[in-house]
């Protein structure tokens, strides 16, 4: 099974040169560190900012300069700012090419549900209902099952919905799966040393195999 | 030349009475009304409609007015980091009507720009489209939602002059721009408060027509959520 990191490093494939792309909080923020640095990439913080840098050394924190999830940043070369009205615009309008995020669950024919838990967890939707939305292209970090092995890959999601079939792709702690037209999650690869039998049954929502099923390969 | 200056938060903010509908600037705490936020507090002004992306901190930002129980609704799209905005809202204390993030930089946009509706295909089939009207473009559904106004916005710009033309430093821009458009009043607290001619016209991120009151603030904490250093 994969680590957040390794989740991140997988994910990170996925990322192509000339790209815009919107990191979620959490495992998604972490794949910003596993991008080539030969590799031109802008990232969007959608409280006003394209061009996410690194985090800064403690000479460079500067309070008005925030990702959003309130951690100090800096800017890149080429970086610029604006209004949260305009970085949605941005969004809504499918300018990012790119967007990842987490999930609680996802169904079968690519809806989502991240943003709360009925009576446990009413935090808010934040940005994540413009963006599921609007993306061209969303990719979904997650984990496979629950603490106690109840599958979040579903038929139907649970849990209230944050946008409907607007899934593409889920990297997970267990495999790489396409979330198909059609419905179902196709099996694309698998994480070292874990079997398709393993995933199948990890897997409550439909699970296509087709063929031998690769190994992900980390450089 | 306006002159819109006027001495203090205290007096920017004399003519906020109880139950009035705020707008308050700011993400998380970055570009917040601090001055603004603590004359309120001080004067005790209740049955507040807060809306504001977020809620600030148990101790900070907003979270001073709730802690007070100053605030009667929050319309936010983000709302945690705040235990006692979550005790107050699980015990019916806080009306609280949560937005998408874009639908409510958006609807306060249409506020201040004459636009009552507009359709967004944010929240399609989720909770928030309860009891909304819905309409298919080139095939797509798309959900309408209202402007937001308020009796009062209340904003925090890096610079501004005495003919209340305003500019945003880094990402404490945000919601600021947008709220000052929308507010019947709009009140703008800065850094630094210049003379009108001191700034560069072609850098004005808010021009003065929007601002009716503007004050330098005084000792900005500027606090941080989350200090992130390079590992």
């Amino acid at each position: 099974m994969l680590t957040k990191y390794q989740i991140a490093q997988r994910i990170a494939k996925e990322v192509q040169d000339g790209f815009y792309v919107n990191l979620g909080i959490g495992i998604p923020t972490l794949v910003a560190n596993y991008i080539p640095e030969t590799m031109n990439v802008v990232l969007q913080s959608e409280n006003g900012l394209l061009g996410m840098g690194a985090f800064p050394n403690e000479a460079e924190v500067d309070a008005d300069l925030i990702n959003a999830g309130k951690q100090t940043i800096t800017m890149q070369v080429g970086a610029s700012l604006f209004n949260s009205a305009d970085s949605f615009a941005m969004i809504r309008s499918g300018k990012i090419n790119l967007t990842i995020l987490g999930a609680m669950e996802v169904s079968e024919n690519g809806d989502i549900a991240n943003w709360k838990v009925p009576g446990k967890m009413v935090k808010g939707m934040g940005g994540a209902m413009d963006l599921v939305a609007s993306a061209k292209n969303i990719i979904v970090a997650m984990q496979h099952c629950s603490k106690d092995g109840k599958s979040k890959l579903l038929k139907k999601c649970t849990l209230p919905l944050t946008g409907l079939g607007c899934v593409k792709k889920i990297v997970s702690d267990l495999a790489v799966l396409a979330v198909l037209p059609t419905g179902g999650f196709q099996l694309l690869e698998r994480a070292p040393n874990v079997g398709t039998d393993f995933i199948l049954n990890a897997t409550e929502g439909k699970l296509i195999i087709e063929g031998e099923i690769p190994e992900m390969q980390f450089d | 030349m306006i002159n819109k200056v006027v001495a203090s938060a205290y007096e920017a903010i004399a003519n906020i009475s109880n139950g009035a509908v705020l707008m308050v600037g700011g993400f998380g705490l970055c570009g917040i009304p601090e001055n603004c936020i603590a004359a309120l507090l001080q004067k005790g002004i209740g049955e507040l409609t807060c809306i504001s992306n977020n809620a600030g901190i148990d101790d900070f930002g907003l979270g001073l007015l709730l802690q007070t129980k100053q605030i009667k609704k929050m319309i936010s799209s983000y709302v945690g980091e705040n235990e006692e905005f979550e005790r107050q809202m699980l015990s019916g204390e806080l009306q609280v009507e949560l937005v998408p993030q874009g639908t409510l930089a958006e609807r306060i946009r249409a506020g201040g720009a004459g636009i009552p509706a507009f359709f967004t295909p944010a929240g399609v089939g989720t909770e928030v489209a309860e009891g909304k009207e819905t309409r298919t473009f080139d095939g797509k559904v798309y959900l309408m939602e209202s402007w937001l106004k308020a009796d009062f916005a209340l904003v925090k710009a890096w610079k501004g002059d005495t003919a209340g033309n305003l500019i945003y430093k880094g990402t404490a821009r945000n919601f600021n721009p947008m709220m000052a458009t929308a507010g019947n009043i709009t009140i703008a607290e800065v850094e630094h408060l210049v003379p009108a001619g001191t700034l560069d016209p072609n850098q004005i991120h808010t021009s003065g027509i929007y601002v009716h009151h503007i004050f330098e603030g005084k000792n900005y904490e500027k606090r941080i959520e989350n200090r992130t250093i390079k590992s």
